[in-house]
């Protein structure tokens, strides 16, 4: 044990003691006197003896006589802390770092502040209608106002969805998966083509009404649009299953204690469903902030703190400490809404108490209600629609708005293929396509495996520091992916671990991304399966690995199906975070995109768009048939208490 | 404090009731049932048989396929569970986890319109009512099942409803509670003057605190009836093995008169307290408890062996197997008086016997 700890630590020591010019500290060089060579990147090699260490000691720390420890679980909690720790904490700390460093290469805490409570971000003179307002500001009413909307949307969507008999809710839970294939930046792309200087709405109406078209979409108006139609289903998706958890016999007691429809839905459902509302509007606030492609597509001159922060990197300035100082105002903003979620939450129990369940009927939704969201979401509805339309149909038009001809031409440019000894992938897009496939691939079955890993060290063991753990792995979800990407490149871009501009550093990005996910669906699915089975296993003689292995895997068929595929899209769609890592030889799909979009080159960035949907889409088809879906025979006890 | 709640009992009447889901899935089919004001009904039956379904309209929570349901005199078939003026106590409780018990108990109160004055001192007597004072404040997660159970009677209670309706309301708490438990449901429906429906599967706690009991199988009524006469005088094999168990025999009916009836079990003849008209093909039925076993031989008696023996604590069981077939029964003794493989003349008391029809 102490042997594998001392293995750890001395090579963290090495790693962090000696920079690229040399020593990192003066006592170092005046103990060793100064280097001939510089630091590499840690290769493989050290990579093994490290997780060796890390291993000797976990074995030693299971081998110790105390209850219950076995190897497997400590081997997995130690390798799992140590991950996050280095792919998630330590990049987070360096970039806090640099925001402290000065452009001489100290540190000051005045300038800090000075920087991080300049006017040019905090300023509000847009709210008293003089002027434009801070970055800080800007990002924030945005997330503030995106979170709202898709909270209330998606609220609709799961009241109409669970509670109402709408004709067309099959449609509408299909429409929700859509946008989750989908890139952000492409629904931004489709509200220039409706609203933008040659839209066709803007043409339309200015020849009706003979007004001038304006560029009022470009902007915070636009950018919310679309960010609403992006994050929308995500809402959703968190509501339906808060909503359907609602027991129903809360409600029918409700109804039996004089309670009419709408009071029921206001003093009962309403309050239960406060956790699944707060959920969705932190996670609308973070996919706002967060949120790249939109405002860089639609923005104008809105500018916001994630654009700002690439600016900072990419731009002339190339000024690190500024960006790291937005990264963390940005940081800053998530964390406290984070925070302001679990204390609005408060202590109170949402847990339904209930021993053996009564089945009662999901109570119907009161008109007031029902016919408001019927509205709301079949016009969103009929929006989505267009928008998809737009997509589809700009990605074969000439010039938009100016030749509307049909060609395939986008098409070909980017995916044509010729034959000269075999075939040539002479498309422009190829090259960044399949990177981006091999990417995506490659990251998957790793984020669902370490998800799900995780959600099973959470669930089913118990040990010290577990609170802890669940809030760390959790928070990784609460960053959003810009603060990553500008944390990656701080971090990484020296050693001891050196990985900025290859492949594996847009891997490792996506694992730590999407890990979350990967974990709630594990979690999700794990407090389904019952605890006994694991105990009965235990009984039998089995191993932890073992009953894992035979008895969980097995049940888990459709939470791996879920975190392997979301992996692949969240890692094909992404682009907060990509953006930073991308280099010349691993270009992904949409910084590519966006670099057309760049160029005002919208042809070929839908076409390339749409082409990315339908890959995702087979994708999800392909995996969803391949894996088949768990079988279990349960009793349904519904049956039971009609 | 001087008792703010009263009851306002009605009674209940099911004329021609049925429930269907679907197509064909009848779950409760072509009822009569009448309920009196004041008096406790259970609802007694094996999964599935439709008792909750026929609570559930009580309630208003399911509106019946045909038919129509009365309470106090009036039409409610039509009405929605709101505008009732029935209360229930939930399988699960369905306390509202985001309110304290006060709250909880003062929902009900609230909707009904009534002043702040009255609803805190309604609610006050209700928890006094049910030993809850001092818990005001608590949110049901706090509570233990037992508490969270009390809290769901004085939320139904204090609104005074015409019926209350209990759903299997200790099936939810451990065995030792049930007992305490029912028995105060029973006392507060006897002291309020309540009409309670309630609904179980275990036939020992219908026994136990019903005025009337409603056996019910495969979506019809099987009997009505006092405990006792369920138990003495059972109308069907169903009821007789549900209710107390009993040892189904073929027999043969020699005689009968006015007050029972005469039988023949293989050589064995005996007096039975009842009659079933004749032409009925009939079997007996036999309780446990009302056999003895002797180790003596005797002519008129049935002949078999021990089987098995087990001893439960307070009393000894026994299997006894002959041409008969097996029986199962119950001997109180505080040292096993036959050993397992021994002959024994079996013969059956009077009470506790009795001809059923097929």
């Amino acid at each position: 044990m102490i042997t594998g700890l001392s293995t750890v630590l001395l090579v963290i020591a090495q790693g962090l003691s000696i920079g690229i010019r040399g020593w990192t500290t003066d006592w170092l060089t005046a103990l060793f006197g100064p280097l001939d060579e510089r630091q590499f990147g840690m290769g493989y090699g050290g990579l093994m003896f490290t997780v060796s260490g890390l291993m000797i000691f976990c074995h030693g720390l299971a081998s110790r006589p105390r209850k219950g420890a076995d190897l497997f679980v400590t081997g997995a909690i130690g390798l799992v802390t140590a991950v996050v720790t280095v792919f998630v904490f330590y990049p987070i700390f360096i970039m806090l770092m640099s925001a402290f460093r000065t452009e001489d290469g100290g540190g000051s805490l005045v300038l800090f502040f000075q920087r991080l409570f300049e006017s040019k971000l905090w300023q509000i003179d847009c709210l008293i209608g003089a002027g434009s307002c801070g970055v800080a500001i800007n990002s924030f009413l945005l997330a503030v106002s995106v979170g709202v909307i898709t909270t209330v949307l998606g609220l609709c969507f799961a009241l109409v969805i669970v509670r109402t008999g709408f004709r067309f809710n099959k449609v509408l839970r299909a429409l929700s998966v859509v946008p989750i294939i989908t890139p952000p930046f492409v629904i931004g792309l489709a509200i220039i083509l409706l609203f933008g200087l040659s839209g066709t709405v803007t043409t339309t109406i200015a020849e009706w009404l003979g007004i001038n078209p304006t560029r009022w979409v470009y902007g915070f108006i636009g950018v919310m649009i679309a960010q609403t139609l992006a994050f929308t289903p995500i809402a959703f998706l968190v509501l339906i299953g808060v909503v359907e958890s609602v027991s129903p016999s809360l409600e029918e007691a409700s109804q039996t204690l004089r309670a009419d429809r709408w009071t029921s839905f206001k003093t009962v459902t309403l309050p239960l469903i406060r956790p699944g509302l707060a959920n969705a509007f932190l996670l609308g606030f973070i996919e706002s902030m967060a949120d790249f492609g939109n405002p860089l597509v639609l923005g104008g001159n809105l500018d916001v703190l994630s654009t700002e922060i690439f600016f900072a990197i990419v731009g002339a300035q190339y000024d690190q400490s500024g960006a790291a100082i937005l990264a963390t105002i940005l940081l800053g903003f998530t964390l406290l809404a984070f925070y302001f979620q679990r204390f609005w939450l408060g202590k109170k129990s949402y847990v339904t108490v209930t021993g053996k369940g009564d089945s009662g009927i999901p109570t119907q939704l009161p008109k007031r209600v029902a016919i408001p969201a019927i509205f709301v979401v079949t016009l969103w509805t009929i929006f989505t629609f267009v928008v998809y339309g737009m997509i589809l149909y700009g990605s074969v038009v000439e010039l938009w708005g100016v030749n509307n001809t049909i060609t395939f031409k986008h098409y070909i440019t980017a995916f044509g293929l010729d034959w000269k000894d075999g075939i040539v992938w002479s498309g422009a897009a190829w090259d960044s396509f399949w990177t981006t496939m091999m990417i995506s691939v490659t990251a998957a079955p790793f984020t669902a495996a370490l998800g799900l890993l995780t959600a099973y060290l959470l669930t089913r063991q118990k040990f010290y520091g577990q609170n802890a753990f669940e809030f760390g792995t959790m928070l990784s979800f609460a960053i959003p992916g810009t603060v990553i990407g500008v944390s990656y490149i701080l971090a990484f871009n020296v050693p001891p671990i050196e990985i900025t501009g290859t492949g594996l550093i847009l891997v490792i990005s996506f694992i730590f991304r999407n890990m979350p996910v990967g974990v709630r669906a594990g979690i999700a699915s794990m407090t389904q399966i019952d605890k006994s089975l694991d105990e009965s296993s235990a009984t039998l003689g089995a191993s932890t690995w073992a009953t894992l292995r035979h008895v969980i895997m097995p049940l888990l068929k459709s939470a791996t199906v879920a975190a392997l595929v979301y992996s692949f899209v969240r890692a094909m769609t992404a682009i907060s975070a990509v953006i930073f890592l991308v280099s010349a030889e691993y270009d992904m799909a949409t910084s590519y995109i966006i670099g057309r979009v760049e160029n005002n080159d919208y042809g070929l960035a839908i076409a390339y768009s749409t082409t990315l949907i339908i890959v995702m889409l087979a994708a999800i088809l392909l995996l969803q048939f391949l894996v088949g879906r768990t079988k279990i025979g349960r009793r349904h006890s519904k049956l039971e208490s009609i | 404090m001087s008792q703010v709640i009263k009851a306002n009992a009605a009674d209940v009447r099911f004329e021609n009731v049925s429930k269907i889901y679907g197509k064909d899935a009848v779950a409760v089919g072509n009822i009569d049932l009448v309920v009196e004001a004041g008096t406790l009904v259970t609802l007694l039956g094996p999964s599935g048989c439709g008792k909750t379904t026929t609570l559930r309209m009580i309630a208003g929570l399911e509106l019946p396929t045909s038919g129509k349901i009365f309470v106090g005199g009036d039409d409610v078939t039509d009405l929605p569970a709101t505008q009732r003026d029935i209360a229930m106590v939930f399988q699960s409780y369905a306390l509202f986890p985001h309110m304290s018990v006060q709250e909880n108990i003062a929902y009900g109160l609230e909707n009904s319109g009534m002043a702040r004055d009255e609803i805190v001192e309604r609610t006050a007597s209700g928890m006094h009512l049910v030993g809850l004072n001092g818990f005001e404040k608590r949110l049901p997660s706090e509570l233990s099942g037992g508490q969270q159970q009390r809290v769901a009677v004085a939320r139904a209670i204090v609104l005074e409803p015409q019926v209350l309706l209990f759903d299997e309301p200790l099936s939810n708490l451990d065995a030792k509670l049930r007992r305490q438990v029912r028995e105060e449901i029973r006392e507060l429906q006897t002291s309020l003057g309540l009409t309670v429906v309630y609904v179980t599967h275990d036939q020992e706690e219908a026994l136990a605190v019903s005025d009337k009991i409603v056996v019910m199988e495969k979506a019809k009524i099987a009997q009505i009836g006092s405990p006792l006469d369920l138990y003495e005088r059972p109308n069907s094999i169903f009821v007789a093995d549900f209710i107390g168990e009993a040892n189904i025999l073929a027999c043969e009916v020699v005689g009968s008169s006015e007050s029972g009836s005469s039988v023949r079990v293989e050589g064995y003849e005996f007096e039975v307290g009842n009659v079933i008209p004749s032409g009925k093909e009939v079997r007996l039925a036999v309780r446990p408890r009302n056999i003895s076993l002797s180790a003596d031989a005797n002519s008129n008696a049935l002949v078999g062996t021990v089987r098995k023996v087990s001893y439960v604590g307070s009393h000894y069981e026994y299997t006894v197997a002959g041409t008969f077939g097996e029986i199962f029964a119950i001997e109180d003794a505080t040292h096993p008086t036959k050993t397992e493989g021994s002959e024994v003349s079996i013969t059956f008391k009077q009470k506790g016997s009795c001809l059923v029809p097929i």
